[in-house]
């Protein structure tokens, strides 16, 4: 075969073959745009074409979705559990993995291996005890049932990310700001904090996603609509028996997935080293 | 003068700052963890404040339902079915995307969408796709003919009704996890390619070696700690996942044809009451899970030792 056939086909193999694997991961994304800006009247005629418009699009999808629905409270609730975790978790996380990274010698990494694998143990186990212990806490129907239990599934992972994130700076940076006169703690927040803060990014954004992901502590804890957080919001509140608010629920689904997915897709190859990493 | 030697004594600031870690885990991962062993050896429910240890009865009790032999089985064939292919496309699409291409970046997000969307919004699409009357899978079909109308190849009916009938609901099921996973697999399996040197490779295909003898010889079993984090994460999140068959069958249908453990358990435990009986349910997940944890050390203690 001539050089240039054969890259020719080789190019082409690549083009195809990725456009396949595109269509199978968006394809559910682009239905979802498409019919958030569809009638209820076009929707409910299945001859009409899925993929494409059958009569003018409309904002009246998004108009329920956002005066007629509580779905900006869902929105607002997910923030705010975010941030809160958010906070919790830096605030616990960022002083244990200084520690098991610089000041427990050889043991620090069993016992950050330790902390890692309590990633493992997951919602799904644990829900029906917690679902007693936020009872007995008084705190269904709260956000701060949230705000209490997401941390059991940041801190494992993010302690583990930091912890690289510290061990990669080179120890002798520390150590110079110590002679120059800092204490250890010192040296700790003015100079290895500050070489951190993409480390720090990373661990935020992928709190908030965690979070953003989380569903069934949010179902088993919380039945008051108001308070629903975005996952169990949507697939509760937007679907009530057998009547589904077609338009609203995939408008619903796409707005809040790509600010997620924007920032997920910035921050996944430090995720992903991290996952890696305890595969060494 | 004291607040002073803390910040510089080494062998008490180390604890100092664990603490709160290791308290958050005991108290909010470790008690739970516990409990849900004693719930299970007891007769707790949500109306019933008296606690009896009731032994191995609840386990006795469940392993006569069909509903937890289908949810165990259901969970298993689920997450090997899964792995098995997001193992095998996974590493095709990491393959591909070793390459260069322009718009890699659009490409990357597009294709990571699944895994990057929080799993019950981008399960809502799928529910639409498996619509009993307006799926758009199946006008695609009618549209080709293959479906509605006599002699057609799937049936006269207009619909498959993908999500009422056991079979193609547990493939929708399996379909929605092997979408989501796969870009994750993708992703750590390319990173361990980039890990492999290039030389060892193109040594082998000067000395010869077509590409199934270096794919099988050479680029394998170097993955291979990588392909074990792929499984091990994939088989993670599908083997306790609840939420693609909560939102998409609840478990149906009929009664149970997809239930998995967590969504059984959700349903005797937070739905029924029933503490015990879900605990017992979901103490089921232990055993796979101990043997990911052991997978993990092992990973971790090779990577150690070379």
């Amino acid at each position: 075969m001539r050089p240039r056939l054969k890259k020719l086909l080789a190019r082409s193999g690549l083009y195809g073959g990725l456009s396949l694997f595109i269509l199978f991961s968006a394809l559910p994304f682009y239905i979802m745009l498409i019919t958030m800006f569809k009638s209820t009247h076009e929707l409910l005629n299945p001859q009409n074409n899925p993929f494409l418009f059958a009569e003018p699009p409309t904002l009246a999808n998004l108009e329920y979705l956002f005066s007629g629905s509580l779905y900006p409270s869902f929105l607002l609730n997910t923030l705010l559990v975010g941030i809160a975790v958010v906070i919790i978790t830096l605030l616990v996380a960022v002083p244990a993995a200084y520690s098991l990274a610089r000041l427990a010698g050889s043991w620090g990494q069993y016992l950050g291996i330790g902390i890692f694998l309590t990633y493992l143990v997951p919602p799904t186990l644990l829900f029906i005890p917690m679902a007693r212990i936020v009872s007995l806490l008084g705190l269904q129907n709260s956000l701060w049932a949230l705000i209490l239990t997401y941390p059991t599934f940041t801190l494992p992972f993010c302690t583990w990310l930091l912890m690289g994130f510290f061990m990669a700076t080179p120890r002798e940076i520390e150590e110079q700001a110590m002679i120059d006169g800092c204490s250890r703690l010192g040296a700790f927040l003015r100079v290895l904090l500050p070489l951190s803060v993409p480390g720090l990014v990373t661990v935020v954004v992928f709190a908030f996603s965690l979070v953003a992901n989380e569903y069934i502590y949010a179902l088993a804890f919380i039945q008051d609509s108001a308070s629903k957080t975005i996952g169990i919001g949507v697939t509760t509140e937007l679907i009530r028996g057998d009547v589904f608010y077609w338009g609203a629920l995939m408008g619903g689904a796409l707005l809040a997935s790509i600010p997620v997915a924007l920032l997920y897709t910035a921050f996944l190859d430090r995720i992903v080293a991290g996952l890696a990493r305890s595969g060494g | 003068m004291n607040a002073r030697s803390l910040r510089d004594r080494d062998e008490l600031l180390a604890p100092a700052l664990l603490l709160p870690v290791i308290l958050y885990i005991l108290l909010l991962v470790g008690f739970p963890f516990l409990m849900s062993f004693v719930y299970s050896l007891s007769n707790v429910t949500v109306g019933n404040p008296d606690f009896r240890i009731v032994g191995l009865r609840n386990f006795l009790e469940i392993f006569q339902e069909q509903a937890f032999r289908t949810s165990l089985a259901n969970t298993f064939i689920f997450t090997f079915v899964s792995i098995a292919v997001v193992v095998v496309f996974g590493h095709i699409l990491a393959e591909l995307l070793r390459r260069e291409f322009r718009g890699k970046w659009l490409v990357r997000f597009l294709l990571l969408l699944p895994w990057t969307t929080p799993i019950a919004l981008g399960t809502i699409g799928f529910l639409w796709f498996f619509d009993s009357l307006y799926s758009p899978l199946d006008w695609l079909l009618r549209q080709l003919g293959l479906l509605g109308g006599a002699g057609a190849l799937l049936g006269p009916r207009s619909n498959l009704y993908w999500l009422g009938r056991p079979g193609l609901a547990m493939f929708a099921v399996i379909t929605v996890h092997v979408w989501r996973l796969l870009p994750l697999a993708a992703i750590i399996l390319l990173a361990g390619m980039n890990g492999i040197p290039k030389e060892i490779e193109e040594n082998a295909k000067v000395d010869g070696a077509g590409y199934f003898r270096r794919l099988f010889e050479i680029v394998l079993p170097l993955l291979f700690p990588v392909i074990g984090v792929a499984v091990l994460f994939a088989t993670f999140f599908t083997f306790t996942d609840m939420t693609v068959v909560w939102v998409l069958t609840k478990g149906g249908p009929p009664a149970n044809a997809t239930q998995v453990l967590a969504s059984l358990a959700f349903l005797s435990g937070i739905e029924g009451g029933d503490l015990a009986k879900g605990a017992a349910q979901a103490t089921f997940f232990f055993p796979v899970l101990a043997g990911l944890a052991a997978l993990v050390l092992r990973l971790v203690r090779k990577a150690v030792v070379t």
